[in-house]
């Protein structure tokens, strides 16, 4: 798609999970629908979508705790599709977080090399490292119902690590924690994952999550992949109007494709005089539908027309002003029945002194660089 | 000095609830405190307080018809509430875990004998005994077969549905974490299920326990002539004239299940204490 600022994907090797042509049915419900997707080894793989989009019932497929109704799971090379979850080198962090009420903080890390007959010292000595590491150090002798919510999660965290397994699954694990803690945990799991070199697949439907912390990001809606990429290439180059949409903030104006060529496209917006030049390497074709999609925050807003040429602009008169701290966002008119385009620009000064208020009269321009142009 | 008002949840301080309770208690305790009581009377007859002794408990102890009839119930109570206790639990996991066709007549089926008449419940096990043939004037243990089978059957509805109730709250995401940590599903069944139906079974087992011990009109039409249980015991004894010796044995079974229900209460008890 575009080269652009996006991170590398950290791919070294054999990919750790080929899914193809996935599937799940619950009756005649389709809660996953023929999704293709490649994991490469030490990645911070992120699912990303509404609720109900089936996220959790893919990561459950690749935990082997649902099996798949078409299509192929092969994990490390092997195919995995009807293995059991027990014979699957993958452990998961469940969203309850699944702590096992009846045994201790040490015997809940231990229950993994227990089955698998590892010698007791080792297991002693394993899980009290694996408790090192999620910083619950010396809390190995406690009982769950003597944990809070958070500490909770770390004993599930190191449950599933000290197997040490392939892929570590997480299903929403920030979820039920509170503000601070939850974005203190992100770069936390970040800094873990880290130092483990463990691929892991996290489950959100927090788009700011999953931005902040994984190199690439699936996006999920009804079932299906949208799109995957890297943050900064998801919402820089939004591949549909739903991915433009649930990434961020956008404002979308939609128009015929008049021109398209070297590089550059031209779209007549009806209600907007003068029409849209916008750059981009994929040229849709002449004659279709295209939406614009432009960030809030790469919108400028003034009182004057810009002096520069090139850009493109657009006049309206201010509706609704939305004070969000760092950022005021304003809601700007620019013809009767197109939705209101949002602007967001920093509060560099006192609010009282902001240069614009309702009812004035703005000019909108952009560069020809600063947006993408859609055609779904 | 004004007496603050009674507010509209105090009901203890209203008189006609003090009454109430009052009048309930007394209903409820007054026979079995004078039954203890009157273990304690040196009299032959049950009627007038005659002085403090204990001799009718050694009388109770040292009579060998009554112990044979202490010794059956425990037995039987005990087999059958190991039996009892099995089968309700895998009951409760059946109708917890699969959906199959008329689960729901299944369940209601399953809950009859708890809401049947014992004496139907008796009759019933006596035709059925009969029809089959079961033998009688087997060796000890055996010979106590068919009470056994028809305590079972009595008990182990009580035991699946307090399981069952237990099984209501359990977190599925347990059993998964277990599986996905590399258990197998026996392994999970022992490892987590197991562990977590515990305070289900250990309440249901000491119903079926005490159930079993004191049950007189079952265990009637199902002993053979020569098996007596300790109720069925008291009541023959009792046809002759109440003496303070049934008063003693009484009071033993009045202890012995009290105490087995405490039990059952505390550890409960502490279980939600611990799961809350
Ligand atoms: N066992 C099941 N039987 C029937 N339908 C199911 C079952 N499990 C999930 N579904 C359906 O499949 C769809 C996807 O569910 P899933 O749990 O994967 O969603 P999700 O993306 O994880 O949502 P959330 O963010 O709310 O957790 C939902 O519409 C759900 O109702
Ligand atoms: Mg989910």
């Amino acid at each position: 798609m575009s080269s652009s600022g996006t991170a590398p994907a950290a791919n070294s090797g054999s990919p750790i999970i080929e899914v193809s042509g996935l599937c799940k049915r619950f009756g005649s419900f389709s809660a996953v629908e023929n999704i293709d997707l490649t994991i490469g080894r030490g990645e911070f793989f992120a699912l990303l979508g509404p609720s109900g989009c089936g996220k959790t019932t893919l990561l459950r497929m690749l935990a082997g705790l649902e099996l798949p109704s078409d299509g192929t799971i092969r994990i490390d090379g092997q195919d995995m599709s009807f293995v059991p979850a027990n014979k699957r080198p993958i452990n998961m962090v469940f969203q309850s977080y699944a702590v096992f009420p009846h045994m201790s903080v040490l015997d809940n890390v231990g229950y993994g090399l227990r089955i698998d007959g590892v010698p007791g010292d080792e297991i002693r000595r394993r899980a009290e490292e694996a408790l090192e590491l999620v910083k619950l150090g010396g809390f190995g002798a406690r009982r769950p119902d003597q944990l809070s919510g958070g500490q909770r999660q770390r004993v599930a965290l190191a449950r599933a690590l000290v197997k040490r397994p392939k892929v570590l699954l997480l299903d929403e694990p920030l979820s039920a924690l509170d503000a601070k803690l939850r974005e203190a945990m992100r770069l936390e799991l970040v800094n873990l994952q880290e130092t483990v070199g463990i691929t892991f697949v996290i489950v959100t439907h927090d788009q700011s999550e999953a931005l902040s912390m994984a190199t690439r990001i699936a996006v999920m809606n009804q079932g299906t992949v949208q799109q995957i990429a890297p943050p900064a290439e998801l919402y820089e180059f939004p591949a549909s109007r739903f991915v433009a949409d649930f990434i961020g903030s956008v404002n979308l104006l939609e128009g015929r494709v008049e021109a398209a060529s070297g590089g550059r496209i031209r779209l007549a917006c009806p209600g907007i005089a003068t029409p849209i030049e916008m750059e981009q390497d994929r040229l849709p074709a002449v004659g279709s539908t295209g939406w614009v999609a432009l960030r809030p925050e790469k919108i400028d807003i003034t009182k004057e027309p810009p002096v520069e040429a090139g850009m493109n602009t657009v006049s309206g008169k201010v509706e609704e002003i939305t004070y969000l701290g760092e950022t005021s966002v304003y809601h700007v008119r620019i013809a009767p029945d197109l939705p209101l385009m949002k602007v967001s620009s920093a509060n560099l000064d006192r609010v009282t002194r902001r240069a614009f208020t309702w009812e004035d009269p703005v000019h909108l321009s952009w560069t020809s660089s600063c947006g993408v142009v859609l055609d779904r | 000095m004004a007496r603050t008002p009674i507010g509209p949840l105090e009901y203890t301080r209203r008189t006609w609830m003090r009454l109430t309770l009052l009048a309930t208690f007394v209903f409820l305790y007054a026979p079995i405190v004078t039954l203890v009581a009157f273990s304690f009377n040196d009299s032959r007859r049950n009627i007038v307080w005659r002085g403090f002794t204990t001799k009718y408990y050694e009388k109770a102890l040292g009579n060998s018809d009554l112990i044979e009839a202490f010794v059956n119930s425990l037995t039987i109570a005990l087999l059958s509430t190991v039996i009892a206790t099995v089968l309700g639990a895998l009951t409760a996991l059946l109708l917890w875990r699969f959906r199959f066709p008329f689960k729901a007549g299944y369940e209601g089926a399953m809950a009859l004998p708890i809401v049947i008449p014992e004496i139907c419940m008796g009759v019933a096990m006596l035709a059925f005994f009969a029809k089959v043939g079961w033998p009688s004037g087997l060796p000890w243990p055996l010979s106590l077969s068919a009470i056994i089978i028809a305590h079972v059957s009595f008990s182990f509805p009580f035991v699946a549905v307090v399981v069952r109730a237990r099984l209501a709250g359990f977190n599925q995401e347990l059993a998964e974490a277990a599986q996905d940590l590399g258990a197998s599903e026996w392994r999970v069944f022992w490892d987590v299920m197991v562990p977590f139906m515990r305070p289900g079974l250990v309440a249901g087992a000491l119903l079926a326990f005490t159930l079993s011990l004191d049950d007189f009109v079952i265990t009637f039409f199902t002993s053979g002539p020569d098996t007596v249980t300790f109720p069925v015991k008291v009541y023959s004894m009792v046809r002759f004239s109440v003496t303070p010796e049934v008063n003693a044995a009484s009071t033993v079974l009045i202890v012995l299940t009290v105490v087995l229900t405490g039990i059952a209460l505390w550890m409960q008890f502490r279980q939600e204490k611990k799961s809350s």
